[in-house]
C-alpha cells in the first residue's frame, strides 16, 4: 500500500518503516531529510517548513505512485513535515521495500528528488544570530505534460 | 467572474495577505489573472511577471483559461526535504 502524508507531528521513523516490507523482499530502505546545523556556511539553529497543504498531500501521492513503478512494489511510504523543527529532526522519511536493491534504491531516490523539484513546500531558516530567512529554493518542475512553465 | 488567489512563504510576506479574491472578465487566462494582480500596488508590484502558479492544485501555464471560483496559487520557489 502506498502511504503518503503531510504532518505537522514529528514523523515517527520506526512507524514509516513498518509501513513497507513484505516476505518477498530482500531489500528494506528507508531516507531521513533532517535538520542541518549550518546552510551555506551560517550556523543554522532551527527551521520552519510550510505547505500549501492541500495541493502538497496530491502531489506527494502523485510522485510516490511515480516511484512505486521504478519500485516494482506498492510498498512506499513518505511523510513530510510541516511547521517548526529543531537540528537534526527529520524533515521527510522515505520507506521503500521490494525483492531487490537496485528498485529499492532507485524508487527512494526518485521520490527525494521529485520532493525537491515539484512540492509546494517552503524552508526558513532560523540563525544562531537571531535572523531568519527564506532558503533559496527552484521553480518548480510539473510533471503533468499540461503544466508546462507558466 | 470571481476567483480565489493564494500566496505563500516569501510571496505572502511580499504582498502581506495570503488570499485575495479576484474580479476578472469572462475568459481571462492565468496570465491575465497575474497582470491584474501585479497592478494592485506595493508588494504586489515585485511578484515575478510570469511566477509558477496552480489551479484548483495542479500547476498550470500562463494561458490556462480560468473559471468562476479557481483557485490560483501563486508557487514561490520551492524548498521541501
Amino acid at each position: 500500500m502506498i502511504f503518503t502524508a503531510i504532518t505537522s507531528d514529528p514523523i515517527d521513523t520506526a512507524g514509516v518503516l513498518a509501513k513497507v516490507g513484505h516476505a518477498e523482499d530482500g531489500a528494506v530502505l528507508l531516507f531521513l531529510g533532517v535538520v542541518r546545523d549550518h546552510n551555506d556556511g551560517r550556523p543554522v539553529s532551527g527551521v520552519g517548513y510550510e505547505a500549501y497543504a492541500e495541493m502538497a498531500e496530491g502531489v506527494l501521492a502523485e510522485l510516490a505512485a511515480e516511484a512505486a513503478e521504478r519500485l516494482t512494489t506498492d510498498r512506499i511510504a513518505v511523510i513530510h513535515r510541516v511547521g517548526e523543527l529543531g537540528i537534526g529532526e527529520a524533515s521527510v522519511a522515505i520507506a521503500v521495500s521490494s525483492p531487490h536493491r537496485a528498485e529499492a534504491y532507485e524508487a527512494s531516490r526518485y521520490v527525494i528528488e521529485e520532493i525537491k523539484k515539484r512540492l509546494p513546500v517552503w524552508k526558513h531558516e532560523r540563525y544562531s544570530d537571531g535572523t531568519t530567512d527564506w532558503v533559496e529554493g527552484r521553480r518548480p518542475e510539473p510533471a503533468s505534460p499540461e503544466g508546462t512553465r507558466a | 467572474m470571481r476567483i480565489r488567489t493564494l500566496f505563500f512563504a516569501s510571496y505572502k510576506e511580499l504582498v502581506g495577505t495570503g488570499e485575495l479574491w479576484l474580479d476578472l472578465p469572462a475568459g481571462s487566462t492565468v496570465s491575465d489573472a497575474v497582470r491584474e494582480i501585479r497592478g494592485k500596488g506595493r508588494g504586489f508590484d515585485i511578484l515575478p511577471d510570469e511566477p509558477a502558479v496552480a489551479v484548483n492544485r495542479t500547476y498550470a501555464a500562463a494561458a490556462h483559461p480560468l473559471a468562476e471560483g479557481d483557485e490560483l496559487a501563486f508557487i514561490p520557489p520551492v524548498a521541501g526535504g
